[in-house]
């Protein structure tokens, strides 16, 4: 047993009202009780109806440590499993999506399962006979998620038996899915293709306070964004069109008043997002006839509605980040404490004009591959973050922007927009998802 | 006159260029409507409605030079180095009639920064025209093997 092992009140005492303890970001032990109970605990996103767009379809992925998958039934409901044979724990998808046809079959010893999970056969089924076998799990099939809300065709799981609500666990943040979902002129979004993966040598979390900081991004994107502005200034010659390129990078270079006149609003249990008022999408070039088939779709109030709220990023705490008005959605996986794999995942509008799909498409490339340099520069901090906090000469990491005493945890607000209050109510639902179902020492250290 | 010899020294000269760090030196290949595509999928048809890892223009391939000498371009301290071990091309058009040069070549790339060194492996396709008597490079795509793993930082150019 560790320093924390399931002592609610060691863990509660590492998030303090403007500081957190490094060992958040650090210890493995703690990154263990993350994927035991902060994971379970909390709605996750696993996936899109989309991507199961046929009966037999099915899609993997983690939560926590916990391998699953998602089909489509011959009915068109959606199910969602633990993705393991209930004989010998063989994984039965191997793959991130694909097709099955009418039932999985285990490559093992060739169980079979009905794309709802139940058990179709097993072959010299008389073995079983007189042995008890329908007593056990394993005649259950595969073993069942039960908390499965598929939202607007957004599919999320809470592995726990006992927790919040879909509703109230997400309550008014469902919002930016809304918005992203009402901005394709037939109310449906559509993933057509692989998301970009890029592998993060630091904590998750890092990422996801990052998405939601303002005050970085003229000091650390002034390598890329800034440059970006200075080559286009030089090279422009006549054009009197700013590329698409520049009028994606060029907002990173915003100053400290633009963020702070955008602002940003939290929820309870972690959920936030920057841009209020205006966002650094709010200035990009119309495209041609969007307008027109939004205002036919929506009527022109409802229509300019739905394009005049320009989030910037939505976080769906624990590990999403939602972009509605470039559709993009970033999926921060944990793998270890120190390693994170970052999926991100570009939404087409379906019946909009190409041009959207295409400034998501460049969007991703430029802001969360591999080879993008926006991400260059974000990477490097995160992974000098990662060593720096094994320092012993101050253990806490400062939250303090625009603290205020009393400050009441829990609630909706909107705030100015370089506070770091988001980051703060991440680590308050942090504290809370982490230990709500640990035990009853949760109340005594409260 | 254009031979499959000047395509291949062509490359050979590119990739020199890249890891001796001549980045202007290197920008000048490009034609004017040059573009340098790192494709997502396996052999990708499009590179604007397809997700990509990179599709860039000269602009674009500016900035990133530019960037690489910035003096706060944190994650280029230290700088990285890069080394690229070519098999020979295969010249698949040689056509100065038509103004048509390709060639595709098998390559192993490394890219280092620090104490870290990272290996990729895969398929560069050369489509090139003559400009000026001198050859530049239209279309140069960056196919590797495993173009839907997480990597790194990739910093430089393969």
């Amino acid at each position: 047993m560790g320093k924390y092992g399931n002592d609610a009140g060691a863990i509660m005492a590492l998030v303090r009202k403007a500081e957190v303890h490094r060992d958040v970001y650090v210890d493995p032990e703690i990154f263990d009780l993350e994927m035991e109970h902060l994971f379970p605990n909390s709605w996750i996103y696993i996936g899109h109806a989309s991507q199961l767009s046929k009966p037999g379809d099915f899609i993997t992925a983690n939560v926590g440590r916990q391998p699953l998958m998602a089909s489509r039934h011959s009915d068109g409901a959606i199910h969602v499993f633990y993705n393991r044979c209930p004989h010998k724990g063989v994984k039965i998808a191997s793959e991130p999506c694909g097709n099955t046809g009418k039932f999985f079959r285990c490559p093992y010893h060739a169980w079979s399962f009905k794309t709802d999970g139940s058990l179709l056969a097993i072959p010299l089924k008389k073995g079983y006979e007189g042995t008890g076998f329908p007593d056990t799990q394993a005649s259950e099939g595969l073993a069942k998620v039960k908390n499965v809300v598929v939202y607007r065709d957004f599919i999320f799981v809470r592995l726990s038996d006992a927790g919040l609500s879909f509703e109230d666990y997400f309550g008014e943040s469902l919002s930016t899915i809304d918005n992203m979902v009402d901005r394709s002129p037939e109310g449906k979004l559509a993933v057509l293709a692989a998301p970009i993966r890029y592998m993060h040598n630091c904590n998750w979390k890092m990422l996801v306070e990052n998405q939601t900081d303002t005050c970085h991004p003229m000091v650390a994107h002034e390598s890329s964004a800034g440059t970006a502005v200075k080559v286009w200034k030089r090279e422009q010659g006549d054009s009197t069109e700013t590329p698409m390129a520049v009028q994606l990078y060029a907002p990173f270079m915003s100053p400290y008043e633009f963020y702070e006149q955008s602002g940003i609003r939290i929820w309870p249990n972690g959920h936030g997002h920057t841009g209020v008022a205006n966002s650094i999408h709010s200035n990009y070039s119309d495209v041609e006839g969007y307008v027109e088939q939004m205002v036919a779709t929506y009527g022109d109030k409802r229509a300019h509605e739905i394009l005049g709220e320009v989030r910037h990023n939505t976080i769906y705490f624990p590990n999403i980040m939602v972009k509605g008005a470039v559709q993009i959605l970033r999926n921060f996986i944990p793998i270890a404490v120190d390693k994170t794999l970052v999926e991100s995942w570009v939404y087409r509008l379906v019946g909009a004009p190409d041009k959207l799909y295409e400034r998501a498409l460049m969007y991703n490339r430029f802001i969360n591959a591999p080879t993008s340099i926006v991400g260059h520069d974000d990477l490097e901090m995160y992974e000098r973050a990662q060593e720096g906090l094994t320092s012993n000469g101050n253990q806490w990491v400062n939250l303090q922007r625009l603290h205020e005493p009393g400050e009441a945890d829990d609630v909706t607000a909107v705030i100015n927009g370089t506070s770091e209050r988001q980051m703060r109510n991440q680590f308050h639902a942090w504290a809370k998802f982490m230990t709500m179902n640990m035990d009853k020492r949760v109340e005594a250290a409260e | 006159m254009i031979t499959e010899k000047s395509i291949t020294d062509f490359i050979y000269r590119e990739a020199e260029l890249l890891d001796t760090m001549q980045w202007d030196a290197w920008l000048a290949l490009f034609h004017a409507s040059g573009r340098y595509w790192m494709p997502l999928e396996w052999q990708q048809q499009d590179p604007v409605l397809q997700p990509s890892l990179m599709y860039e223009d000269l602009l674009l391939l500016k900035v990133r030079v530019e960037r690489l000498a910035g003096e706060r371009t944190f994650s280029q301290k230290p700088k990285s180095r890069c080394h690229h071990l070519l098999q020979a091309p295969t010249i698949t058009a040689c056509d100065p009639a038509n103004g048509l040069f390709k060639a595709r070549t098998s390559f192993i790339y490394t890219e280092t920064r620090g104490d870290v060194l990272e290996r990729y492996s895969g398929w560069a396709s050369h489509d090139l025209i003559e400009s000026d008597g001198h050859l530049k490079i239209k279309l140069k795509r960056i196919d590797l093997v495993n173009f839907d793993a997480p990597f790194g930082n990739i910093q430089l150019f393969m």
